[in-house]
């Protein structure tokens, strides 16, 4: 199986240990990963608010990347950029946005290639896969959070249930752990105003924790590097606002899949944490 | 050769005041076949009619056309004129100068040579009209009506009252539907069920009216006056002749623990049941999914307890057949419940409920007999958070209609809370409120201002469970705009109003047409809200849309008297503007080539299949043939027919070139 890659900035900047997942569970899984070559910035958090040409001709120029390079599908793990790539296809299906977009970047666009992320890649390609190769059945209490990017809009997204969604919960049944029934899996972490008002960060991210924590998880399981260091990086100011600490690590889902599949903590940069994962 | 007599009339200055009218009749005057051409003021008024009349017994005219208004307005004053002068009157025609010509231009000899042109048109088609009959249908006076709510209650009534027949089938074991559930009602708070009951009874006892519930239409053929229905009776395995409905058999039954459709789930019943206690007819039917005997076949207590011996092991389902006149539909509707709101955790919260779950707390004769209590531990809700639209107006979720009856229900059901919980806090979030009726908006000021009702304006975004409360989470979007939480006990959603699941199916047996949500569609929304686009089928009530009650039961009379007025006649006569496969006797001839695609675009279904068989009685072909009774004439057939052997009559194909060509030809 062969699947075109993009990993955009955070995975090989603030998030390597989610690349390194990545990596390794498609490795376990014979999933070919092919990076999409001279791959730019999506642009996320900062393009969309500023500019929209510019938001939609930076996901532009990687997808029509991709289409020269011959791929057909790609698969996004950043939930973010997922988001700026999906929401690009959407809105270059409008001949003047597209012909505009075309002329700035360059180069051709199809706006054919099928756009996935990491939930959906193991979904399509995985799923018996690991079922066969689970060694160590990940056998914890979870919160499957999925946030914001991953789901929204929905019109455009069409991720599986809205408002309730199912995937990451059904993957963490497959490999033996028990996702809890909580609140806030769609909640938002605060992802955008992450460096500019941390103080709304660590109050909804606070919250998220919280109910996770009422609910007696043991982890708090993402797809998305925002919301992995809003809830893990941030966890020491949250932790400040509260009457008793959360300890509850946040691992990628890749990286919960990993551990049962047998793969060393290490080869998942598990240890690249803040909040100490002992599982 | 023909003689056409040509009446322009002014229609005062309607026509007058752009068209030269006189004008008009000179230069009609001149057209081959035209024998006299005549104008006037008010060609519809009496002296008006007597010209038509006098110039047809003097010129022995054979055709008559009229320069006027609308044939919507007038046509049938001038056919009937024409008629009383001894002039089929078929073989009258109107040019519309009013709406076509003189309302839509300005003054000027360019409007005039139109107001010709269109009068010359119809010469053209005149010439070539034939003589035709009205049709004459025998009607069966007797109604059916399908479905046993208040709509189907009062539709029933009003029919019988009236002095006609009426089946009603109901497919549930007692009629009442959605209103018997009701505790009090908006707008007077009288109790459902003292208003409703009486009227059950009376349909059950009516001289008039056969009651068939536990039942369902199985097939429907025919036409207005003639319908056949076939209906399903569905096995009660209770014999009603011998049951006294003592009761007996549902103490003994040991399967206790299904949920009651009446309670809408929040009680129990047993499997020999009765929906409700002042269910009509007040029997038994064994549900046999969850019988014992039928499930496992052991068990038989209900017939040791019996009586009377009246349990029906083997009992099977019946057909009946039955003929009809005419058909109310009242199935009523449905509301949303299940897996639809994630957002709001129904179906995940016991605490969180429909508003038909809270008009079975509300009601005396509910689960809890009228407390209102939480279903999950039975205590006094202290907080209650009502959440309107629940669904409704939503395109994302595929309801983009408005409920309609739930902003007053809401109301209705916050102003009960706090009429019985007087320490209790009641929250509405609401989108707005749409209380149009007759003291409906009175109703929900006196929530928010007698009862204190607080209403808050926003969305709800989540209701989550924390520490056994419900989480509402919304935003005051009038006040503040800002979000606000809510600890609440009780949460309690005003679902969206639904058609009944299988109400397509019903829609297709019948050949009655639906809307994108499966409601029944109305003939006109405005001019026909009871007819369906298949003469003699009716609608009622909230199969229709979501409708209160004052409005249901004022349809309910309005379909009954549509099927009064047809059955006041012995015969249905009927326009014979419909279409017909040409045959031309004998020998038995007809262009048709029995594709029968014209059966397949008929919207009425009245294409039938006829064989033409020789002398010695073999089949030579099978052709079309039209279902006079069925046909509305609507020409579907005739553009789909590729051998040109269906034409409607009075508008052939030959008429309408002929008028083409008068046109082309000048
Ligand atoms: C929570 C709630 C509160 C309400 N409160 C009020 C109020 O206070 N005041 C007010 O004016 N209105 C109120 N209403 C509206 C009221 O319920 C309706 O106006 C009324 O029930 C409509 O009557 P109906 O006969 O058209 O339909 P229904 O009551 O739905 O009856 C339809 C009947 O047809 C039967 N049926 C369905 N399909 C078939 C079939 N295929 N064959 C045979 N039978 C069939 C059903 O079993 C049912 O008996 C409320 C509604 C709700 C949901
Ligand atoms: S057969 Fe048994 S279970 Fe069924 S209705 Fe009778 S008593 Fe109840
Ligand atoms: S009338 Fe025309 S369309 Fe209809 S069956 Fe005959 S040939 Fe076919």
């Amino acid at each position: 199986m062969k699947i075109g890659f993009y990993p955009g900035c955070s995975l090989k900047g603030s998030s390597r240990e989610y690349n390194e997942s990545v990596i390794a569970i498609a490795k376990a899984l014979d999933i070919e990963l092919i990076e999409i070559k001279d791959w730019n910035c999506c642009g996320a958090t900062a393009a969309h608010s500023m500019n929209e040409e510019l938001s939609l001709s930076l996901p532009a120029r990687i997808l029509a990347l991709a289409e020269a390079q011959g791929l057909k599908e790609v698969v996004v793990p950043c939930a973010a950029c997922y988001n700026r790539l999906m929401v690009t296809q959407h809105e270059l299906k409008d001949d003047t946005k597209r012909e505009k977009v075309t002329d700035i970047i360059q180069m051709p666009y199809s706006g054919e290639l099928k756009i996935i992320n990491v939930l959906q890649m193991l979904e399509s390609y995985a799923m018996d896969k690991i079922q066969e190769k689970v060694t160590k059945p990940f056998a914890h209490k979870v919160a499957c959070y999925y946030g914001c990017l991953l789901v929204r809009p929905h019109k455009i997204l069409q991720f599986d249930r809205v408002e309730d969604p199912q995937s990451m919960d059904s993957m963490i049944k497959l490999i033996g752990g028990t996702p809890v029934d909580w609140a806030f899996k769609t909640e938002c972490c605060g992802a955008g105003f992450s460096v500019s008002r941390t103080d709304l960060v660590v109050r909804l991210s606070g919250n998220i924790l919280q109910d996770a924590a009422d609910r007696n998880a043991e982890a708090v399981i993402v797809a998305c590097p925002m919301c992995q260091s809003n809830l893990d990086m941030r966890r020491g100011a949250i932790n400040e606002t509260l009457s008793k600490p959360i300890d509850i690590p946040v691992l990628f889902i890749t990286q919960a899949i990993g551990l049962s599949l047998g793969i060393s903590p290490k080869e998942l940069g598990l240890e690249r944490h803040f909040v100490t994962v002992k599982m | 050769m023909s003689k056409i007599g040509v009446f322009i009339c002014h229609c005062g200055e309607n026509i007058s005041a752009t068209v030269d009218c006189e004008r008009v009749a000179q230069e009609l005057a001149k057209v081959e076949g035209v024998e006299c051409a005549i104008d006037y003021k008010y060609m519809c008024s009496d002296p008006g009619q007597t010209i038509i009349k006098d110039a047809i017994r003097e010129h022995h005219l054979d055709g008559v056309v009229v320069g006027a208004c609308s044939p919507r307005m007038h046509e049938p004053t001038f056919r009937r004129a024409c008629a009383e002068a001894g002039l089929n009157p078929y073989l009258c025609e109107i040019a519309n100068l009013r709406e076509h010509c003189s309302w839509v231009h300005e003054k000027g000899d360019a409007t005039t040579n139109k107001a010709i042109d269109l009068v010359k048109m119809l010469v053209e088609k005149v010439k070539r009209n034939k003589p035709l009959e009205s049709i004459k249908v025998p009607i069966t006076k007797k109604a059916l009506v399908i479905g046993g709510g208040i709509a189907g209650i009062q539709a029933s009534l009003d029919i019988a009252n009236a002095g006609h027949q009426v089946i009603l089938v109901e497919k549930d074991p007692s009629i009442g539907g959605h209103m018997s559930q009701l505790s009090e009602t908006f707008p007077t708070l009288d109790c459902s069920q003292c208003i409703l009951t009486p009227r059950m009874v009376e349909v059950a006892q009516h001289p008039n009216i056969t009651l068939y519930t536990y039942a369902e239409l199985e097939s429907l053929e025919g036409f207005i006056g003639n319908f056949t229905a076939k209906i399903r009776l569905k096995a009660k395995s209770v014999d009603y002749k011998k049951c006294t409905g003592c009761g007996a058999c549902m103490q003994k039954c040991p399967q206790k623990k299904i949920p009651s459709e009446f309670n809408a789930g929040l009680g129990t019943r047993t499997a020999i049941y009765v929906p409700f206690p002042q269910a009509v007819p007040n029997k038994p039917v064994i549900d046999r999914e969850h019988c014992n005997y039928y499930k496992r076949g052991k068990c038989k207590l209900c017939e040791t307890a019996c009586p009377t011996g009246a349990i029906e092991w083997d009992k099977e389902d019946e057909i009946l057949t039955e003929q009809v006149g005419a058909i109310v539909v009242t199935t009523g509707f449905n509301v949303k419940g299940t897996d639809f709101f994630p957002e709001y955790g129904y179906g995940k919260y016991k605490d969180v409920i429909t508003g038909l779950q809270f008009e079975r707390l509300a009601s005396a004769s509910g689960p809890t007999f009228g407390e209102i209590r939480r279903p999950s531990d039975g205590t006094i809700p202290k907080k209650i958070v009502f959440i309107a639209c629940a669904g409704s107006r939503d395109p994302a979720k595929g309801i983009p209609y408005c409920s309609k009856i739930c902003c007053m229900y809401t109301a209705k059901h916050a102003m009960l809370y706090q009429h019985k919980v007087h320490d209790g806090e009641s929250t509405v979030f609401y989108m707005d409120i749409r209380a149009g009726g007759k003291n409906y908006e009175e109703f929900v000021r006196r929530a928010i201002e007698e009862d204190h009702v607080n209403y808050v304006r926003g969305r709800v975004a989540r209701v989550y469970e924390k520490d056994g409360k419900l989480i509402v989470k919304g935003v005051d979007t009038l006040l503040s705009g800002e979000q606000v939480e809510i600890e609440a006990d009780m949460v309690v959603l005003a679902t969206a109003g639904v058609a009944n699941c299988g109400a397509e199916v019903l829609a297709q047996k019948m050949h009655i047409s639906y809307d994108p949500y499966h409601f029944f569609a109305e003939a006109h929304p405005k001019l026909k809200p009871v007819e369906t686009n298949t003469a003699g089928i009716f609608l009622a009530g909230a199969c229709q849309a979501p409708k209160d009650i004052p409005e249901t039961v004022g349809m309910a009379s309005g379909a009954a008297v549509k099927v009064a007025g047809l059955f006041s006649n012995n015969e249905l006569v009927r326009e014979p503007l419909i279409a017909v496969v040409n045959r031309m006797p004998p020998p038995v001839f007809s262009t048709c080539v029995g594709c029968f695609m014209c059966q397949t675009a008929c919207p009425y279904n009245a294409i039938e299949r006829e064989e033409i068989k020789g002398r010695d009685g073999k089949v030579i072909k099978t052709v079309a043939k039209v279902n006079p009774g069925l046909c509305q004439g609507c020409g579907t057939c005739v553009a789909f027919c590729r051998s040109k052997s269906i034409d409607i009559q009075g508008y052939s194909n030959e008429q309408v070139f002929a008028e083409v060509m008068s046109l082309l030809n000048q």
